[in-house]
């Protein structure tokens, strides 16, 4: 009998769960909002997915191989997700260099600096956006109007939903019209804003997409719009003239993209079903101070970043109890 | 249904051999009865090179209190006592039978009914002069089992006819096709520990079994329960959670909190010791992986190498890459053939290249499923990274030593981590420096 086997150890059954069905997952669940993206901002928008993408697995090569590393991870998806993710976080009018630095800083100071997938702290796309945030605020938040199949490489700036309430609060001390703006436009994306944060409904069905395939939990997303509609929602019925309601906070900014999106980022999220709970609340709690108290209009990317900072030690404290340990007894031995 | 206890994962059962009935294989020219079939000390022999036996004669006798004696399955000459292949992959001493073909057993073959009236102090002798052990794969003494001590009653003996590794169905045709004599093992099993109750615990996946269990002769205080398709509910803690909801504290047994659990095939091997004399000397097991040409559940005389079974049944279809001594999920790998089936062989398997799929280990992404699945809560990414890193001093502290390495972890791990490895890896290490 003709024997060679393989000495493996158990279990010798896998499931068919990769980081690959991970990771080409979400790229999936994204292309709703992409597709919104490019119909309402055109060429643009596709030129700045376009160069992020590339610049970011061009980056990833460059780092892999001057670390001394083979080029395989490049296949795993996880390099292609931080370019269109860094993508969806940017205006569509951001050049092409702008967009390329933010793929290098995406790449090597969000993830390779740290050892590459798996070991980072921080959301990449985030830390790229928020990089290029503070270091081009003008042209970081200069957002082009939507012009549906536009061919242009032009257009005419728009303040977002965000944007022009906390003007109006600034300048008239109420949330003036933006909150009355209706909701149709950010729920299909028909405004200003990140070429993937504009379309609630397509970020929605994106979302669905990944609780359906078991790609995330519920936990982060939930408890992030639960808190985001639990404290809006107190504030404008204290004071609906300086406050805007809670759906006009769920729809508009990057709230959906965020929430579905980037909190849930594997690497650099709880592990624990109540770690997610208690991240998803403290992103919330953030967003929404910075929302309504902050210098910014927006606080979603700032929220999960500060609360990536926060994972360790929320991985600390949720442990769960160990089989067969009294209850409330932290679990060691 | 509900969930039965945290955790678990839920592999295609894969029982493709459900439906075929336990069939007799042809006796080995050789056999291979290893000294260490068991946990425990090896038994000690009684025979020497050259003895003629008869069946059922005693060869070895226990090496001590976790230890059981081994006897002779058919008639025949011992042709040596020496190093012999083990599944472990090593070789262990075993007495190497030639059989002579008459089967001629001992006179009388059992002592039978008088034993009954002996009660049930003797039948722990009986049942450890049988040789018998956990026939889940195990192989854990069963009279040391069945001795609790006194200030630990037993309320209920679990008869654990789960089975919730895929592929094997070993228990499941022994349920289906030999039900009262499960029984009656359960009811001596009881009287043994002096237990009111008894549970029949079967998977979702085995209604014949179930109906089978059912239509038995069961006494008063048994029943019958059927639980969801979940792996590893034949655990024996992850089990009597699920039937009675009590936890088996950490590092203990599960008579702390009760119970006594006992794999079906065991307590059929009692009730043959007891009510009809006969010790252990055969086992149904199953055949079966993607290879085997006659894949099935075979009753085998203990010591027949794993090359007659496969060649008795028609061989394999094709060349192999992977075969394994039990079930997919916590079976071992074998190099070969040349071992023979223990009493605690639930199963042989052989696949092909391709059949399974090879992992490619890589870093954690902590998506945190190997927590979810944990059957004992525990964090199994940061085990994994601990042994990885040799951070041994922090292993305690996540309770490494209350993983039952049953797999799950590893089985969905999208980073293909050998997360149980490391696991293992740890304890040893921890055995290794003391620190345990």
């Amino acid at each position: 009998m003709n024997v060679s086997t393989i000495l493996a150890p158990s279990p010798h059954l896998r499931s068919s769960a990769t980081i690959e069905t991970a990771m080409y997952g979400v790229i999936m669940a994204l292309l709703p909002a992409t597709a919104v993206g490019f119909y309402y901002f055109g060429l643009n928008a596709f030129r700045v997915t376009a160069v992020s993408i590339l610049g970011c697995l061009f980056f990833e090569g460059f780092v892999l191989k001057m670390r001394g590393r083979d080029l395989v991870p490049l296949r795993d998806g996880s390099a292609l997700l931080t370019g269109l993710l860094l993508a969806m976080n940017l205006p569509s009018g951001t050049p092409w260099w702008m967009v390329l630095v933010g793929a290098g800083v995406a790449i090597g100071l969000g993830k390779q600096v740290f050892g590459g997938l798996g070991y980072n702290p921080f959301n990449p796309a985030l830390v790229a956006r928020v990089f290029l945030l503070i270091s081009f605020p003008v042209a970081m938040t200069s957002w082009p109007e939507p012009s549906p199949f536009s061919m242009s490489f032009d257009a005419v700036t728009k303040a977002t939903p965000l944007g022009a309430m906390k003007t109006s609060l600034l300048m008239n001390g109420n949330v003036g019209e933006a909150a009355d703006m209706g909701l149709m436009g950010p729920f299909l994306g028909n405004v200003g804003g990140c070429l993937g944060e504009v379309s609630a409904l397509a970020l929605l069905i994106g979302g669905v997409i990944l609780l359906a395939r078991k790609i995330i939990t519920w936990h982060i997303p939930v408890s992030y719009f639960a808190t985001v509609i639990g404290m809006t929602g107190a504030f404008w019925l204290l004071d609906p003239q300086r406050y805007a309601p809670p759906t006009f906070h769920l729809v508009t900014g990057g709230l959906m993209l965020g929430a579905f999106f980037m909190a849930t980022d594997y690497v650099t999220s709880p592990v624990t079903s109540s770690g997610m709970l208690i991240f998803g609340v403290g992103c919330g709690v953030i967003t929404v101070l910075i929302r309504l108290f902050g210098g910014y209009p927006e606080g979603v990317s700032f929220a999960i970043l500060l609360m990536n900072a926060a994972t360790p030690i929320i991985d600390r404290y949720t442990r769960p109890r160990v089989f067969g340990y009294p209850a409330g007894r932290e679990a060691r031995s | 249904m509900e969930k039965p206890f945290r955790g678990g994962v839920h592999p295609d059962d894969s029982k493709h051999t459900r439906n075929e009935p336990v069939r007799p294989l042809e006796p080995a020219g050789l056999l291979i009865l290893s000294l260490s079939q068991h946990i425990g000390a090896p038994s000690r022999p009684l025979v020497s090179s050259g003895d003629r036996v008869l069946k059922y004669q005693p060869l070895a006798t226990p090496g001590g209190f976790v230890s059981v004696g081994l006897h002779a399955p058919t008639s025949g000459t011992v042709k040596g006592i020496e190093p012999s292949p083990h599944p472990s992959g090593r070789f262990v001493t075993a007495i190497v039978l030639e059989p002579d073909g008459l089967d001629e057993p001992m006179e009388p073959a059992g002592p039978g009914d008088p034993n009954l009236e002996r009660g049930p102090a003797a039948w722990k002798e009986i049942v450890r002069d049988a040789g018998i052990v956990g026939m889940g794969g195990a192989a854990f003494p069963t009279h040391v089992k069945l001795s609790p001590p006194e200030e630990k009653p037993i309320e209920v003996v679990v008869a654990n006819g789960v089975e919730c590794e895929p592929f094997l169905t070993a228990d499941h045709r022994l349920m289906v096709e030999s039900a009262d004599v499960i029984v009656s093992g359960l009811a001596l099993a009881m009287e043994m520990v002096g237990a009111k109750k008894g549970i029949v615990a079967i998977e979702a996946n085995k209604p014949d079994a179930a109906q089978a269990m059912r239509e038995a002769n069961l006494p008063a205080g048994v029943e019958v329960k059927v639980l969801p398709v979940m792996y590893p509910q034949g655990a024996e803690k992850q089990l009597i959670k699920a039937l009675i909801g009590r936890e088996v504290p950490t590092g203990g047994l599960p008579m702390d909190v009760g119970a006594v659990v006992q794999n079906v095939g065991t307590l059929a091997a009692i009730d043959a010791a007891v009510m009809r004399g006969v010790p252990l000397v055969e086992r149904v097991m199953t055949l079966g992986g993607t290879l085997p040409n006659g894949p099935g559940n075979y009753m085998v005389t203990l010591g027949t190498p794993l090359s007659h079974v496969v060649e008795n049944t028609g061989g394999l279809n094709g060349p192999v890459s992977r075969l394994i001594n039990g079930g997919p999920m916590m079976g071992l790998a074998l190099s070969g053939l040349e071992s023979p089936v223990t009493k605690g062989t639930s199963g042989l398997l052989a696949f092909g290249p391709g059949d399974l799929r090879v992992p490619r280990q890589r870093a954690c992404v902590r998506c945190g499923s190997c927590v979810r699945v944990c059957p004992a809560s525990l964090m199994p990414h940061t085990l994994g990274s601990l042994v990885e890193w040799q951070l041994f001093d922090q292993l305690k502290e996540f309770c490494i030593g209350d993983c039952i390495e049953c797999g799950c972890c590893t089985f969905t791990c999208p980073a293909d981590r050998n997360l149980v490895q490391f696991i293992r890896q740890g304890k040893a290490e921890l055995l290794s420096s003391g620190r345990k």
